[in-house]
């Protein structure tokens, strides 16, 4: 590894040399008139043009995919932050207002701190927990060797690439008695009469909370499964002969640093994923539900974006989700840099 | 369900051994290593009960999807179908007769909008992590770590810009509002750049003092060896695409995927309810057959690709 760096490192010192000899060649006749500082710039300058030159391959591979990126991505979260100061509703121009759409955000709209609540609720419960959860399942189920292992594997997973299909909770949750988990709860005497999962406000926020948990096994999961297969079989055996004893040493010691950047990977897929609830929130507890008991940030949002057209006052909701979840991400991600060490 | 659970049980002494056996004899004795009798107990134990909570569900979609209207209705609701029928699927293609657009149009619809997306996302995303993974030039690291903050929110936050630019490009109401923007995903092009770091530098640089172009070196070394990682990306963009109903940018209904129709279906109710259980049902199995068959080419093309220098 050190040696090809080294390497690397020598291809790329030849590069600036080459490029430098590039530019020595014409000052040498007048060395006077120019200053060390311009010398020195000027090589800079060659070197880079010399190295963008060279990579010419790189940028043109990389153009088709960085254009789509610009227009659909980058170019949206400047706009985004842009029109968050601003009045608008897609029809008149937008008109400057200032912080006034953050003042009324966080002074004047209750609802969205209820929301604000309830997304760091998700955030908290269910990234974390399925965080793990995705680490101990795909953890046990690399100990399992073929179809088996296939069936586990889909298993978990499957939840969360089924489309809208969590619907299928609906009947779980239904509030009258022929609700499946009313009907178990009746028929053990748990609860006298039905309860009204998705209408009752205390009850909103749990029920969403595990149905978002069945949901999470995602991308995430499947990182750790790959992860896990990737990892040398000969780290284990020396990892024994140095004195580990069990698997959860094992697991500390040779498994996670191994995986560190699948590890990395799932915190910013379960984290993000966390904080972007909605679908289910709508579909289930529907949008506005009883006393804004499921509304998240992102329902916040769509209620301002796609019902009533208040596109600043909705972008200034979208800056504040993205500021959340990229604060989130950075800070969970200097924590994970130092597992195993 | 107990049946899958005593097969968990009662499988993990002999299958991991026995596929081991095969392949490497003496990695019988390794695999072994630091594993106690409680210790298996116990984390299985767990999964049985964790795969429980998951599968329930899915099993409830397969039972409903075949239980007749009364058994849908019935008190107390019972798991598992009695007297199973595919009396709902047949419902469900009477009402797909019966839609304004013929039905396969909507098909035709989901496939274009699928396959354009994935077959342009896996092909993008490859193409610049390539270089991302394996050239110097200035600006890389910018360029990588600004896809990478992509990945940290998630795609309603850019809504609102997306449609105006969708609008401006004057690709609204058309497949391409769908299409485009699916390929330039980050976490596609995270994911290819992640294996295609992998691979040794001496096999590009053995094409390369061939004489060969790094657009040869990309088609003909590095896409066949990071097979694991396009198929990874081609199994992501399908469940994206197929979860999309396109309601926000398709206006014209001969243009609107399946996934739209079969919503529309499922919304009328209880006197639907036989046919919503065969959508639900359709809805879950195709991502999951899909991911079933690529699941396995990845997992194979895992094993066999352990390329370390």
């Amino acid at each position: 590894m050190a040696e090809k760096t080294q390497k690397l490192n020598d291809v790329e010192a030849d590069d600036n040399k080459k490029a430098a000899d590039v530019m020595t060649e014409k000052p040498e006749t007048k060395k006077n008139a120019i200053s060390e500082e311009a010398l020195a710039v000027a090589k800079k300058q060659a070197a880079l043009s010399y190295q963008i030159r060279r990579a010419r391959w790189s940028y043109g591979m990389m153009s088709p995919y960085f254009i789509l990126f610009f227009f659909f991505t980058v170019l949206p979260v400047a706009m985004s932050i842009v029109l968050s100061f601003t009045y608008f509703n897609m029809l008149e121009l937008p008109e400057w207002v200032g912080w006034k759409n953050y003042v009324k955000l966080f002074l004047d709209d209750d609802v969205f701190l209820i929301s604000l609540k309830n997304t760091l609720l998700f955030a908290v419960v269910t990234g974390p927990v399925s965080y793990f959860l995705c680490l101990l399942f795909a953890w046990i189920i690399n100990e399992f060797k073929g179809w088996l292992r296939s069936f586990l594997t889909l298993i978990f997973y499957a939840p969360s690439i089924c489309g809208n299909a969590y619907l299928v909770w609906s009947l779980i949750l239904t509030g009258d008695r022929y609700g499946y988990l009313n009907g178990l709860l009746l028929k053990y005497d748990v609860i006298n009469e039905a309860i009204l999962w998705m209408k009752t406000a205390k009850w909103i926020m749990p029920c969403l909370i595990v149905v978002q948990l069945w949901l999470s096994l995602g991308t995430g999961f499947l990182s750790f499964i790959a992860g896990l297969q990737t990892i040398d079989k000969s780290l284990y055996e020396a990892a024994a002969l140095d004195g580990v004893k069990n698997r959860w040493q094992e697991l500390w010691y040779v498994t996670l640093p191994a995986m560190k950047p699948q590890l990395m990977f799932g915190a910013v897929m379960q984290i993000t994923q966390s904080f972007a609830v909605a679908d289910i929130s709508v579909q289930l507890a529907g949008n506005p539900s009883v006393n804004y008991a499921g509304a998240t940030v992102v329902t916040h949002l769509l209620d301002y974006g796609n019902t009533r057209f208040e596109m600043g006052y909705a972008s200034a909701v979208a800056t504040v989700l993205f500021l959340l979840m990229v604060g989130t991400n950075k800070l969970v991600q200097r924590i994970l840099r130092r597992v195993g060490e | 369900m107990s049946k899958q659970a005593k097969s968990v049980d009662a499988k993990p002494s002999n299958i991991i051994p026995s596929d081991a056996k095969i392949k490497f004899k003496k990695r019988r004795r390794e695999k072994q290593l630091n594993r106690s009798i409680a210790g298996n107990t116990l984390l299985f134990a767990l999964m049985i009960f964790c795969g429980v909570f998951m599968a329930l569900p899915l099993v409830m979609i397969i039972n409903n999807c075949l239980k007749p209207l009364d058994e849908l209705f019935q008190y107390p609701p019972k798991l598992f179908v009695r007297n199973p029928t595919l009396e709902n699927f047949t419902d469900l293609f009477v009402l797909m007769n019966d839609t304004w657009v013929p039905f396969s149009r909507y098909i035709l619809n989901t496939i274009i909008i699928t396959v354009g997306g994935m077959v342009g996302h896996v092909i993008c995303a490859s193409l610049a992590a390539y270089p991302l993974a394996k050239h110097k030039f200035p600006g890389k690291d910018i360029l990588f770590s600004m896809v990478v903050l992509s990945m940290m929110f998630s795609w309603t936050v850019t809504q609102i810009p997306q449609y105006m630019i969708i609008s401006w490009l004057g690709i609204n109401n058309t497949y391409l509002a769908l299409i485009l923007p699916a390929w330039s995903f980050g976490m596609g092009l995270y994911l290819m750049k992640q294996f295609m770091e992998q691979l040794p530098d001496s096999l590009m640089e053995s094409a390369r003092l061939d004489g060969a172009n790094e657009l040869t070196i990309f088609w003909k070394i590095v896409m066949p060896n990071v097979k694991p990682a396009w198929l990874t990306l081609a199994i992501f963009q399908f469940q994206q695409m197929w979860a999309n109903t396109g309601a926000l940018f398709l206006r014209d209904e001969q243009l609107k995927p399946l996934q739209f129709s079969l919503q529309q279906i499922t919304a009328g109710g209880a006197a639907r309810a036989g046919a919503a259980a065969a959508v639900t049902f359709l809805i879950a199995a195709v991502p999951i057959i899909f991911f079933l068959i690529c699941q396995r080419n990845v997992l194979e093309t895992m094993t066999t690709s352990g390329m370390k220098d």
